[in-house]
């Protein structure tokens, strides 16, 4: 089982009646609520997190893409991942990922992200999502109707360009480029290991079975509600003849630990209620561009009532069913956070990723405003006391979508891990 | 209220709609955002003194998935042209609403034969800074009805399910048209249809609801001002942007009147 710390870098300081006064913390959010100099605080705190996170030994790190949001700040993921592969040597980086249409030509993803496996030696997961409406038709523009199209072409054109010995012409649909050549190459070969995070649609399942990629559901309620669409994910594993590797699948889950539950409570409570009351305050006018939700994915929602389109529709529309003041006892009782000691949070996880047969387990253990020192806390005691016991699950299944960085001894040590060394 | 003739045609190798009611002159019509899930009382007063013709855009209601296989603005340009020649519509008055009026004066505008006279209603296509069209793509569900027409329940009873209708596939159509839209005009900026103004060179009816709150108002004097040909531009009371769904007696015989 791969334990893997997640940070999504949310601004800490939106103001306590920033449901009230403000419309949305996506697309439209106020330039005013944004200090530049806090934020150069934040940055270097969630950062710290980050490599505190491989110094304590999770498998990975990982950072994701998100535009025009106030509870993500990297734009460019491709920047942090950088800079954490100066700061880390062996955890994984998992870029979760580039929304590929957004970027003309696509070759520049293939660049930048053969630039951070060149620079880590191998460390970078590539992730490639199509990016909510949220990012990519609003923030960025970008037209509904054609982004999947967009997206699929931008993949295959990277794909080529990082596995295409000579320089080639590529012909697409939506990019004309006569000269694809890209260096750097990347380290791993074919090429970096490629996870897909996606909602509940059937066709990205089958797209990525196809591809034998990773699918990653990355929701912030939880397991329980992630139940159904993992399920679904399985079932249709099954019935295209795929094993039931869980290596196949990442799964995303907010976790406080501490001593007693009542602390964890007690500690969390804040966080998390910053988070699911302030960081998901979407306006739903921006959660259904038309032709986003492809046809086949409104049919199965429009069929069923327990199959959810699980996409920023659901996101938005379990936002709204919540209260404006979302209770810890809510967001503890839905699953939307695993609290509890050690062992509780252990008990927890296994059922989670038992349940849903989950080999890649992406953590978020710094949520909302936590701050740096009970982020580390959390990280730490995780680590420490958790992750022992849940690392020995599946042993029968091999991670084939895990980095191949080269060997420790070819690598670089560079300069930005000295001073660390000699701190120690 | 009864209904038209629907010829199936193919274009692009998707089969779309074309609705045939009246007599006299042939009259085209082009819907407008979010199309024509069914007849409307509008087409009923056209068809009272001409023959009505009103051929389904790609990927609006009776347009199928045409809209899938269309990329850029030319190829919605060389699509809408090939459906009014096939409709019968080339050199006939061509009438349309808000999407289709844009897409009726494009036709005028680059092959100016092709159109006779010419009624747009509060079409899509020019931008201004100053007075920025809303965003139909960007609205909560409970707001849009009464953005589109004056009021709301007029577009709730357009895009109401039938009862002969498919409950799965009836949404679906209806989201699909909105997608349609997006797919040639998203996000409602400048199409270039402004410098394609002077060319238009028919006699063009500009027709605006009083109350549309998707175009504001001060477009119409925009088109007036670079169109080629002689015009004149009316305002309806009581309507919003689709004028001819909140309007359609006034509207109809606004574009009577100007095409006869």
């Amino acid at each position: 089982m791969k334990l893997m710390w997640f940070h999504l870098m949310p601004y800490t300081e939106l103001p306590e009646d920033f449901r009230e006064r403000h419309p949305s913390v996506w697309v439209d959010i106020h330039s005013s609520l944004f200090d530049p100099k806090r934020a150069h605080h934040m940055y270097n705190d969630f950062m710290d997190e980050l490599e505190f996170a491989a110094d304590c030994g999770f498998d990975a790190i990982c950072v994701n893409e998100h535009h025009s949001n106030g509870y993500g700040l990297m734009p460019s993921p491709n920047l942090i991942a950088t800079a954490l592969a100066r700061r880390t040597d062996d955890v994984a980086l998992c870029v979760m990922g580039n929304s590929l249409a957004l970027y003309n030509p696509p070759t520049r993803v293939a660049e930048e992200f053969a630039m951070i496996d060149v620079i880590s030696g191998g460390r970078l997961i590539a992730g490639f999502p199509v990016g909510t409406p949220m990012d990519t038709c609003f923030a960025y523009g970008q037209n509904p109707s054609m982004l999947r199209e967009r997206y699929l072409e931008a993949h295959d054109l990277v794909l080529r360009a990082w596995t295409e010995r000579e320089t080639f012409a590529f012909n697409g649909r939506f990019n004309q480029q006569r000269y694809v050549n890209i260096w750097p190459r990347p380290v791993q070969q074919p090429h970096p290991p490629i996870w897909i995070p996606g909602g509940g649609s059937v066709e990205t399942w089958q797209w990525c079975a196809r591809m034998d990629y990773v699918y990653c559901y990355l929701s912030y309620y939880g397991y329980k509600a992630g139940k159904a669409t993992m399920d679904g994910f399985w079932a249709e594993m099954q019935r295209l003849g795929k094993d039931r590797n869980p290596y196949r699948a990442g799964f995303l889950q907010f976790v406080g630990v501490a001593e007693s539950r009542e602390q964890a409570i007690e500690l969390y409570s804040e966080p998390a209620e910053y988070f699911y009351g302030r960081c998901l305050h979407v306006d739903p006018r921006f959660a259904a561009p038309p032709g986003y939700s492809t046809e086949a994915t409104q049919r199965a929602g429009l069929e069923s009532q327990v199959k959810q389109v699980a996409s920023a529709q659901t996101l938005i529309a379990e936002q709204r069913r919540q209260r404006t003041s979302v209770t810890m006892q809510d967001i503890v009782d839905r699953g939307y956070v695993v609290v509890g000691t050690p062992d509780q949070v252990v008990e927890q996880l296994r059922e989670v990723a038992g349940s849903l047969n989950v080999g890649h387990l992406m953590l978020l253990l710094q949520f909302g405003n936590m701050n740096k020192d009970l982020t580390q806390y959390n990280t730490r005691l995780f680590a420490e006391k958790v992750m022992p016991k849940l690392k020995g699950m599946f042993p029968d299944w091999e991670d084939r979508w895990w980095p191949r960085p080269m060997a420790r001894g070819e690598r670089a040590a560079p300069a930005a891990l000295a001073p660390r060394l000699a701190a120690e | 209220m009864s209904q038209p003739e629907t010829i199936t045609l193919d274009l692009n190798g998707f089969p779309t709609r074309i609705w045939r009611k009246g007599q006299g002159p042939v009259l085209g019509f082009l819907a407008g955002f979010g199309g024509l899930p069914r007849w409307v009382p509008f087409l009923d007063r056209l068809a009272e003194r001409r023959t009505v013709i009103v051929p389904s855009l790609p990927g609006f209601p009776g347009g199928d998935r045409g809209h899938s296989v269309l990329d850029s603005h030319l190829d919605w340009l060389l699509a809408t042209r090939q459906l009014l020649v096939a409709a019968g519509l080339e050199g006939a008055d061509l009438a349309g609403s808000s999407v289709g009026a844009s897409l009726a004066a494009e036709m005028a505008a680059v092959w100016p034969q092709a159109v006779r006279r010419l009624a747009l209603i509060a079409p899509f296509g020019l931008y201004d800074e100053e007075d920025p069209p809303a965003d139909p793509w960007a609205q909560r569900a409970e707001v849009l009805p009464g953005l589109l027409t004056a009021d709301p329940e007029t577009w709730r009873a357009l895009k109401a399910l039938p009862e002969s209708a498919n409950s799965v596939e009836w949404p679906i159509e209806q989201t699909r048209a909105a997608e349609a839209a997006a797919r040639i005009f998203w996000p409602l900026g400048n199409t270039g249809l402004e410098r394609r103004l002077p060319l238009i060179k028919a006699p063009t009816l500009l027709l605006w609801g009083a109350e549309d709150r998707i175009m504001p108002r001060s477009y119409a004097a925009r088109f007036a001002a670079r169109l080629g040909g002689p015009n004149e531009t009316r305002i309806i009371p009581g309507a919003a942007h689709l004028a001819e769904l909140d309007q359609p007696d006034a509207v109809a015989r606004a574009i009577l009147d100007w095409t006869e």
